[in-house]
């Protein structure tokens, strides 16, 4: 078991080690993405649009910008450096190790809420200046940025084993991961989409990481936080009942 | 306990066009300390047998173990005494020399391993590189990290899949000189390879694989001691009479024709004599590994079961 812990903590690290390598490309560019969107959105937007009352459509925007930003890139993490390990052939140092499924999962999905929270923390720090915060319940903040990293790194672990090549992983980002953040309610509350779209909206797990999360700041959300924690957590659970179980069996790892 | 035990290994891939056996009922040992060669054509089987021994595949039936620990049901364990240098040049792009094999390190348990990994650059020739990153080396100096990383946690079984492919002769050298300095040492070492000289050289036991069967095991020399004893090499321009080139070995201009005896010989050089042609640098010596290898996947048909042992061929695959 010392072995297991030594083992993991050293997968952990090469991971955070790997991106941060690359910082520019991985954590300045969300960044800089999500500072556009606030720009934009909030240049048109403001003064137009009240979702919450009393809270600017600015102020709105930010925490729900923070979020898909940690979302995105936790699961960029695991998924593109399991990708890249798979098409350039080192994954074979790892395949080669006696580290568990438990050190792979724990490594690759906490090298993923790092780097989720990095580029989180950066966002929140870059978009302050357009919009003084609130942190009506900051333990709602910290409980779903995790929550929602890790069930998107335990998802992009999934993904990276899945996918054989880097097309296969861009649909699955770009089809799945990205239309699930964008209709979570990052931009909107939910309740002001019609009837058909909120019911479709409380089927997406997404939609109760922005809203609990966005709790935290506001102290007003679409629904209880008590609810998003509900289906969050299990969501989490779930998809990491998942990834431990494709590793164990070595889902297209050991053929 | 042997280092490695192989027990009626099979392996079976299934295709769209049916299925194909890539590994038939493989089954030997190889004792510690022993420095063994695995050899065969393309395709024999012999990278999916390694790839089941270090975990990468499972096999369809059998087991395998190293050091007494199932690859399959003690995995974590059999891999921790087990190193292998995988055929395809690999590396993270992200990590320099020494980085990667504190990683490496660090997988294995083994922590604080600076000595080790310093004594293990400075042997090959990578202390200079050691802040390199792998991107910028050479794909000989990329082999010798492979085989630094191999060696990190001091495995007591190495396993080495076509090592030297690709290298050039200085570089073999070194390899071949630090591997065989771990085998004195004691380590065991499992080999691939294309180089039958290497094998020859270095091996002290030798199985062939043919079409995932083992056709040969045994000892190095006694597998040169059941061949035909005599080869007859010559350089020529000339074509050969058709009786003597269905039984000749050409490569280029260099002819090798096998002897049975010192009668034998004689038939051969007046054959030679009467068809009139000219030959240089006539040689006659003991027939070497490609000989006996060349011999065995002749005598090797597809229905390689009815494969006879002769003169200790097999003799150990029964064991």
């Amino acid at each position: 078991m010392m072995i297991s812990l030594a083992g993991a903590r050293t997968l952990f690290f090469k991971e955070l080690l790997r991106f941060w390598k690359v910082g520019f490309q991985t954590v300045a560019a969300p960044v800089l993405t999500a500072m556009m969107y606030l720009l934009i959105f909030g240049h048109v937007l403001q003064g137009r649009v009240e979702v919450f009352p009393g809270v600017g459509y600015t102020s709105f925007l930010v925490p729900g910008l923070v979020m898909m930003s940690v979302l995105q890139n936790a699961f960029a993490n695991s998924s593109s450096s399991l990708v890249q390990s798979k098409i350039t052939g080192n994954l074979v140092f790892l395949l080669l190790s006696p580290l568990s499924h438990w050190a792979w999962f724990t490594a690759y999905v906490g090298a993923s809420v790092v780097r989720g929270l990095a580029v989180g923390t950066g966002v929140f720090l870059v978009t302050v200046w357009f919009a003084p915060p609130a942190f009506a319940q900051p333990l709602w903040i910290l409980v779903f940025a995790l929550l929602g990293a890790g069930m998107l790194g335990a998802l992009g672990l999934i993904a990276g084993l899945w996918a054989d090549k880097f097309d296969q992983m861009s649909a699955f980002q770009n089809f799945i991961i990205m239309p699930m953040t964008f209709l979570s309610g990052v931009f909107y509350s939910v309740h002001s989409l019609p009837a058909f779209w909120l019911q479709a909206s409380h089927l997406n797990p997404f939609f109760y990481m922005i809203d609990g999360f966005r709790c935290g700041f506001f102290g007003t959300s679409d629904v209880s936080p008590w609810l998003s924690l509900t289906v969050v957590g299990s969501s989490f659970l779930l998809v990491s009942a998942l990834a431990l179980h494709l590793l164990k069996i070595g889902y297209k790892l050991r053929p | 306990m042997p280092a490695v035990s192989f027990q009626q290994v099979a392996k079976t891939y299934a295709g769209a066009r049916g299925s194909f056996r890539a590994l038939d009922q493989v089954t030997f040992d190889i004792p510690q300390g022993e420095f063994f060669g695995l050899l065969g054509p393309n395709g024999a089987g012999k990278t999916t047998l390694i790839s089941i021994l270090a975990g990468l595949t499972r096999p369809s039936g059998g087991r395998v173990k190293v050091m007494d620990f199932d690859v399959q049901r003690d995995a974590a364990a059999a891999r921790k005494v087990l190193g292998v240098v995988p055929q395809e040049l690999v590396f993270d792009p992200f990590f320099t020399v020494r980085e990667a094999l504190r990683i490496q390190s660090g997988y294995f348990g083994v922590r604080h391993n600076e000595a080790w990994i310093t004594e293990l650059l400075d042997h090959l020739g990578l202390a200079d590189k050691a802040d390199t990153n792998m991107r910028q080396l050479s794909g000989g100096m990329k082999r010798r990290v492979l085989l630094a990383q191999a060696l990190v946690h001091r495995p007591p079984v190495i396993v080495l899949d076509e090592p030297t492919a690709g290298v050039d002769v200085e570089l073999r050298q070194t390899l071949w000189a630090f591997i065989a300095r771990l085998n004195r040492e004691g380590h065991t070492v499992l080999l691939t390879t294309h180089y039958l000289e290497e094998a020859e050289a270095l091996c002290q036991r030798i199985g062939v694989l043919k079409q995932g069967k083992l056709v040969a095991l045994d000892r190095t020399t006694n597998l040169l001691a059941a061949t035909s004893s005599t080869m007859l090499r010559f350089k020529t321009d000339q074509t050969l009479p058709e009786a003597l080139a269905s039984q000749a070995r050409v490569t280029g201009r260099i002819v090798q024709l096998k002897a049975r005896d010192a009668a034998d010989v004689e038939r051969l050089l007046s054959a030679l004599r009467l068809a009139n042609v000219r030959i240089e640098d006539l040689e006659i010596g003991r027939a070497d590994l490609e000989d006996v290898f060349l011999e065995i996947m002749q005598a090797a048909s597809p229905q390689a079961a009815q494969f006879q042992p002769t003169a200790g061929l097999l003799a150990e695959a029964a064991a």
